[in-house]
């Protein structure tokens, strides 16, 4: 059963004059196991859309079902909540306790796990996130290094098993090396643990990589919402809004625009070396 | 949750009260305390609130505003009115039941606990609706400065105030999002009883704690770097003037003091009190 968006509004301070319309009328399905980009720029309101998922914050109007529980009702919102894993930004808003391990285990304490099933689900989280047990484990979290935390952070969502993992910005702030280690985490607990993923990002190229749906918010709204192909191919569009497209559409379209033979749906950089190959080849036999 | 708190209720108009010197409107609000606790007559009293409001108009301030700031006495001011109309026993005896007994003494006693009350908290708050926080911190220095001679901090007092008036909305933020972050690993912070819900306000207050100390040091070493050593020898953006209104100000409030004390002295209308609340109750005709 999919992530059901309804016709969701959200206006903070309602009523007064400081009102302000983050989101209208949003209407988006999320299904098992889809990878979903969001993106948008800085108040668009992809942090207000998110909150949302799990029931963190009401919408004024609209609701959001997952897997049939309905998020405004405050009885169901409980088990909505235990299937969507919410990652933060930073990880500084999470970590509390005194060792990695007794951090990592607070998600499934809370779903009232036997001990057994928290030791297994620790270590297992540990692993996929990258941090080797016998080192970390017991470490305080306060004494990691800041690419450390995010990796504790994420892995006391993970060993929650989330059916639906939701990401917000969780490459800011890293460097490259730091970027491709976390998306390829991220690919990784999807195909061992077979979940959705819903990633926020500023970045096209991250979510370029690997979404198969994106969706662009502007002011609140659903801008375009399409696989990256039909997206990505709206470079001009997405540029006026402030936003970068991936660094090979970029580079295509201005090889396109020199006059070379280029077609359209290109925005990964594997797609565009294989299409300059081909050219390149073919010009030479 | 915590974002609609507001604090620091400066209310941003431009008129003559707002203009006026920080040191002097401590200095007024002073006065006005001394003069509010030596009326012990109704009819001077009036003449009190009558001068409350007239500063209030001349502040463009909505009397709305003055009103919001008395309201979380709702509860306080029945209380102490009830608790002075029954525990106090002077004057004569307007009526009796049971255990009950009313007197001249307690009525009058209880009416001016209540409008003492609203009076100091009235005044105050127009001081904090007039005066941004950093200029009343800074009024605050000056005239304190004396006690720097006895090597008080005063100095090193007023910009810790500045400092934290300054954090408090980023503080609440910050909770906010602590919050969310440790809900959505299923902390449950609204069921359970005392302990359980102290117990589990840890996950929140850590981080809390945490940060706040990082951004201390944060803040330290950036005050450091732009050469911050303490109040020696610091010059200001904004010197504190004292102009002609604000001699104007200080002449009226002690015209208003001298007055009350000459009419407490010279016109004592006690016996008209006494006999305006018989008339009111109906009784010792």
């Amino acid at each position: 059963m999919p992530i059901v968006i309804e016709k969701l509004t959200h206006t903070y301070q309602n009523g007064s004059v400081n009102a302000f319309t983050a989101l209208k009328d949003i209407s988006l399905t999320i299904s098992d196991g889809e990878f979903v980009g969001l993106i948008g720029h800085t108040g668009s309101g992809k942090s207000t859309l998110i909150q949302m998922l799990n029931g963190l914050m009401q919408p004024t109007e609209g609701r959001v079902t997952v897997d049939g529980f309905d998020m405004n009702d405050k009885k169901q919102r409980a088990k909505g909540r235990a299937l969507v894993g919410m990652v933060f930004q930073y990880p500084d808003h999470q970590l509390f306790d005194e060792t990695v391990y007794k951090d990592i285990s607070f998600g499934p304490k809370n779903m009232k796990l036997n001990e057994e099933e928290i030791d297994k689900r620790v270590r297992e989280a540990m692993r996929l996130v990258g941090l080797d047990f016998d080192e970390f484990a017991e470490k305080s979290p306060f004494e990691l290094s800041g690419g450390e935390k995010r990796r504790t952070a994420l892995a006391g969502i993970i060993a929650m098993y989330p059916k639906y993992l939701v990401l917000d910005e969780p490459m800011a702030g890293l460097d490259p090396a730091g970027r491709r280690a976390v998306l390829e985490m991220i690919d990784d607990f999807r195909r061992q643990l077979g979940c959705a993923v819903i990633m926020v990002s500023h970045s096209m190229d991250d979510i370029a990589r690997s979404a198969e749906k994106v969706v662009v918010l502007r002011k609140g709204e659903i801008f375009r919402c399409g696989t990256p192909q039909e997206i990505f191919s709206l470079s001009d569009e997405l540029r006026e809004m402030g936003l970068e497209p991936p660094f090979a559409a970029r580079m295509a379209g201005e090889l396109r625009r020199r006059g070379m033979d280029l077609p359209k749906d290109i925005y990964t950089n594997e797609a565009l070396v294989k299409a300059l190959a081909e050219i390149k080849g073919g010009a030479h036999v | 949750m915590f974002k609609d708190i507001t604090l620091g209720q400066y209310f941003p108009v431009d008129s003559p009260v707002h203009r006026l010197d920080p040191r002097t409107k401590i200095i007024l609000l002073i006065m006005y305390i001394v003069m509010v606790f030596i009326v012990k007559d109704l009819w001077v009293f009036a003449l009190v609130i009558g001068f409350m409001l007239f500063m209030t108009a001349m502040s463009r301030v909505p009397l709305s505003y003055v009103i919001k700031a008395i309201k979380p006495m709702k509860w306080l001011l029945p209380i102490m009115f009830l608790l002075n109309l029954f525990m106090v026993r002077t004057g004569t005896e307007l009526f009796s039941w049971k255990f009950i007994t009313i007197t001249t003494g307690g009525v009058r006693q209880a009416l001016f606990i209540v409008l003492r009350l609203v009076a100091l908290v009235s005044g105050a708050s127009l001081l904090t609706l007039t005066t941004t926080p950093v200029s009343l911190t800074e009024g605050l220095e000056r005239l304190l400065s004396p006690l720097k001679i006895v090597r008080f901090p005063v100095h090193e007092l007023a910009m810790m105030m500045t400092i934290a008036l300054r954090f408090i909305p980023t503080l609440l933020e910050e909770a906010d999002k602590i919050m969310k972050a440790q809900l959505a690993r299923g902390a449950d912070l609204e069921n359970g009883n005392i302990f359980k819900r102290a117990k589990a306000m840890l996950p929140i207050l850590i981080p809390l704690f945490v940060n706040s100390f990082r951004r201390a040091d944060e803040l330290a070493l950036a005050m450091e770097s732009r050469c911050y050593h303490g109040g020696e020898g610091r010059t200001r953006l904004r010197v504190l003037k004292f102009s002609r209104g604000d001699l104007a100000a200080l002449l009226i409030m002690a015209a208003m003091l001298t007055a009350v004390i000459l009419l407490q002295r010279f016109l004592p209308f006690d016996h008209q009190i006494a006999a305006f609340v018989k008339g009111l109750l109906g009784v010792g005709k």
